[in-house]
């Protein structure tokens, strides 16, 4: 049985100081039922990425409460809240999935929604997703990590911050055509050369920025699909790999095993190998990851993701346009939406409704990592 | 965070590590469980190597410049610390040396947390 | 016979000197230095404490020697500048150097002179058969009121001495004289001590130095010759050669200890480090004197000989060679490596 997506719907990413946490998913949820056409009692079962409502809120118990502002509260149906650091809205997703999948629902949402600036200081609870005792005790945070990860791939490849400029200058050109975008501004090499070092080589403007935001999809079985929604987009593999949590424990750092496992296993259950990939959407969240993960998935022999960036190749008009939405970078990262907003904007080129970022594309892939990579997700649709 | 510092004291101000008896492999943090040999595997307690290289390493700026590493000890067990020197001393490659040094502390009131950090070879 | 079987020392790498001092209170560095006799001084990084430095003093001397360190039965801890006020620096020490649960232990404080008063302590344990080995560390990261005539002195360093049979150093004697003379102190909750200026001098340094090493050498019968070398508290470089002087003792006997010239006065470490100098030298039957000073005020002499076991004690790095590697910060760095700015 196949799994389709008949409906998706998304908040603004950015600085939401208007809204708050119910608001924020509300706002998604509903644009996702009205994309899908259907109604609220047809909904069977709720999945909910979030990573850390506890500590940006100190609100837990979320699934429940998303269900309840979501007007769900009277039909009683299950709602199941999933943590995977910022990988969240992706294991969420797949959990929805299965839930089809398994032949158990007809129709479920998969959500994720994050609201961040309610607090100030946003990057501890971001790096809550590394190791608390034994990485972030020694002073490292997220940022940290990856620049190491960045050092030691640099020096393997030879890649150079410029390289890592042309990452977060692509990206930042995609958003200014997403609505729904946290930066809808270019910038050039130069400035994110010139921007202050988070850690070293990393600069703040390698680095994705702590968003708010929401995501919703509705999925549903295809014979369901078929009876609603005219262009139903289908998902042709969803798998999950996870890793050590501390990179102290990895063999090899240039490369992030559970992105190489997860895309593997995703490239078999779709019946497609790597070049069949017409867009793509990956984990930006700081520009290496991205070179990264091009390696890591296919896209490139390991060593050449700078190449892919230098020639343009996963440019908007390039063979593979990667972040077309303007990634995690420019588009923003809400933590536990932002697999959810990922595969969003893969089922919006897939339909055709990109607007000006639209790309020609039958197959997509989106790629969620939470943390360094101790969780990746790798989903495969088709059109 | 008392208690939770307070457990792995043994293993913060000394290079306490696992060893498993089985496959070999040094494990820091410490492991109760070998992840390649899992229950056949037999971890014990050893002390590691005071001495290592830098393998790659960052400096953060938040409030005053720290340099976090990732080091390779003699025996290769990888460990990440912070390297106590000013960022300019630090290359890749380096030889560095455990120390014992403060972490910080809960606030001018609370405890201090103590813990190995590197320093370059002099 | 028990003594000093094994022995460290720490002084961190950082040093400011005087002149860099006198330039930000517009005073006369070469009036200073002429008078001092101090030239630079040590100064801790930003993440070292007297802890820290107990520590790394503590595991120079564990790792000369090949013992278990399980059979250290006894550490105390000398210093002025505890980190806590209320829990000990000394099981910080005992965990850090995993001797296990079984050991006697305190803090101490006597000014500059509660490492020496721990290495008495050791000695006696050591003696009545309570322990095997007892470690006697003295550490401080000396505080002092930014703008004080003592912030061109007050340094930071360690040095830590297992006590045991069959030693390196036999500790042939000690002796005491204390007296209650308020020379320096500080008042709890004041962060910086306050003194009295000269009256820490003749009434409170050499009258108890002077008494102290009197008091040993008649007791026990020695005389200046006996000795090949003389360590004193070091405030300064001034007032060690001085008290040498006033007891018969010449500069040959006294240079290889004065290491405040170049560290500092590293308050409880100070005569204990050099003292650890002096044994990095020492040859088989020669004899130490060593004075302590603590304010308050008490001296605590001790006549070591040396043993023909020096000559197999692994005595590298050497204090002297270890104290010229050193990196100069200014001022600024200064105040910000002592935590004297408040953010």
């Amino acid at each position: 049985m196949r799994v389709a997506i008949i409906g998706s719907g998304c908040s603004r990413f950015g600085e939401l100081w208007e809204k708050g946490f119910r608001e924020i998913y509300l706002e998604a949820g509903l644009k996702a039922i009205e994309d899908a056409g259907i109604e609220g009692k047809e909904i069977n079962a709720l999945y909910v990425g979030n990573m850390s409502a506890g500590m940006f809120l100190g609100q837990e118990h979320v699934a429940a409460l998303i269900a309840d502002y979501a007007g769900l509260a009277e039909l009683n149906i299950p709602a199941v809240r999933v943590e995977a650091a910022d990988a969240s809205g992706a294991v969420a997703f797949r959990e929805a999935y299965l839930a089809i999948k398994s032949g158990l629902f007809d129709v479920v949402v998969a959500a994720g929604v994050e609201k961040v600036t309610d607090v100030s200081d946003q990057s501890k609870i971001v790096s809550s997703a590394a190791d608390q005792e034994w990485e972030c005790f020694f002073g490292a945070n997220l940022a940290s990590l990856y620049a190491l990860i960045a050092k030691i791939h640099m020096k393997k490849f030879g890649g150079g911050e410029e390289d890592l400029a042309l990452i977060a200058v692509k990206n930042h050109k995609n958003a200014v055509n997403n609505p729904i975008a946290h930066y809808r501004r270019e910038i050039s090499v130069e400035d994110v050369l010139s921007s202050p070092y988070v850690a070293e080589p990393l600069k703040v403007l390698d680095s994705a920025p702590i968003s708010d935001g929401a995501a919703a999809l509705v999925l549903a079985s295809e014979e369901f699909a078929r009876r609603v929604c005219d262009d139903p987009v289908f998902v042709e593999a969803c798998c999950q790999a996870s890793d050590y949590l501390a990179l102290q424990s990895r063999e090899d750092l240039t490369s992030m095993k559970a992105v190489v496992k997860a895309s593997r296993k995703a490239y078999k259950r779709a019946g497609i190998d790597s070049k069949d990939v017409d867009v793509a959407e990956l984990h930006d969240v700081f520009t290496i990851a991205e070179i990264i993960q091009y390696e890591d998935l296919g896209f490139c022999k390991k060593g050449e993701g700078y190449k892919l960036i230098r020639e343009g190749i996963t440019c908007l008009n390039g063979d593979i346009p990667v972040n077309t939405s303007g990634g995690l970078k420019a588009c923003g990262h809400a933590a536990g939406a932002s697999g959810i907003r990922q595969i969003a904007e893969i089922v919006d080129q897939l339909r055709g409704k990109a607007g000006k970022r639209q790309v020609d594309a039958e197959i997509g892939l989106s790629l969620s990592v939470g943390g360094t990579g101790a969780t990746a997700v790798v989903t495969v649709l088709r059109r | 965070m008392i208690p939770s510092f307070w457990r792995k004291i043994k293993y913060r101000y000394d290079l306490i590590g696992t060893h498993c008896k089985k496959c070999g492999r040094y494990y820091y943090p410490p492991r109760n469980l070998c992840p390649r040999c899992r229950r056949k595997g037999e971890i014990e307690e050893v002390k590691l190597p005071e001495k290592g290289k830098v393998l790659s390493y960052t400096v953060v700026y938040e409030r005053c410049p720290v340099v976090i590493a990732l080091i390779e000890l003699e025996n290769g067990t990888k460990i990440l610390s912070q390297l106590s020197c000013k960022p300019e001393e630090v290359k890749d490659g380096m030889e560095v040396v455990r120390v014992f040094r403060k972490y910080g502390e809960t606030s001018d009131d609370g405890i201090i947390y103590y813990g190995t950090k590197f320093v370059p070879c002099y | 016979m028990i003594g000093i079987c094994s022995y460290g020392t720490y002084v961190p790498i950082y040093r400011i000197k005087i002149d860099e001092i006198a330039r930000v209170w517009g005073e006369d560095c070469d009036a200073i230095k002429n008078g001092l006799g101090i030239y630079e001084k040590s100064v801790p990084d930003e993440d070292e404490d007297a802890t820290t430095i107990a520590v790394e003093a503590a595991r120079e001397a564990v790792s000369r020697v090949k013992i278990d360190p399980k059979e250290i039965g006894a550490i105390f801890v000398g210093s002025e500048s505890h980190p806590y006020a209320v829990k000990p620096t000394s099981t910080i020490v005992g965990e850090a150097l995993g001797v296990g649960n079984n050991y006697f232990t305190a803090d101490l404080e006597f000014a500059c002179k509660a490492g020496t008063a721990a290495m008495q302590i050791c000695y006696a344990m050591v003696k009545a058969e309570m322990i095997k080995f007892g470690l006697a560390i003295g550490t401080d990261t000396a505080q002092a009121k930014p703008g004080d005539a003592l912030e061109y002195s007050a340094a930071a360093g360690g040095a830590a001495f297992l006590i045991g049979k069959d030693p390196i150093a036999e500790i042939e004697a000690t002796y005491s004289y204390t007296s209650d003379t308020p020379d320096f102190w500080r008042r709890e909750l004041q962060p910086y001590p306050s003194h009295g200026g000269r009256f820490t001098g003749e009434p409170a340094y050499f009258r108890h130095i002077v008494n102290a090493a009197k008091g040993l050498m008649e007791k026990f019968g020695y005389s200046s010759k006996d000795f090949k070398y003389a360590v004193f508290h070091q405030p300064n470089a001034k007032f060690p050669l001085k008290v040498a002087k006033m007891l018969g003792f010449g500069g040959e006997q006294t240079s290889q200890s004065l290491l405040v010239s170049v560290i500092g006065n590293t308050y409880s470490a100070s005569s204990l480090i050099g003292l650890c100098a002096v044994l990095d030298v020492a040859e088989p039957d020669e004899r130490i004197l060593l004075v302590s000073f603590g304010s308050g005020a008490g001296s605590d002499a001790f006549s070591i000989r040396v043993t023909d076991r020096i000559i197999d004690f692994p005595r590298e790095p050497k204090v002297w060679d270890k104290v010229s590697k050193k990196i100069y910060i200014d001022y600024a760095l200064y105040l910000k490596h002592r935590g004297k700015i408040r953010i």
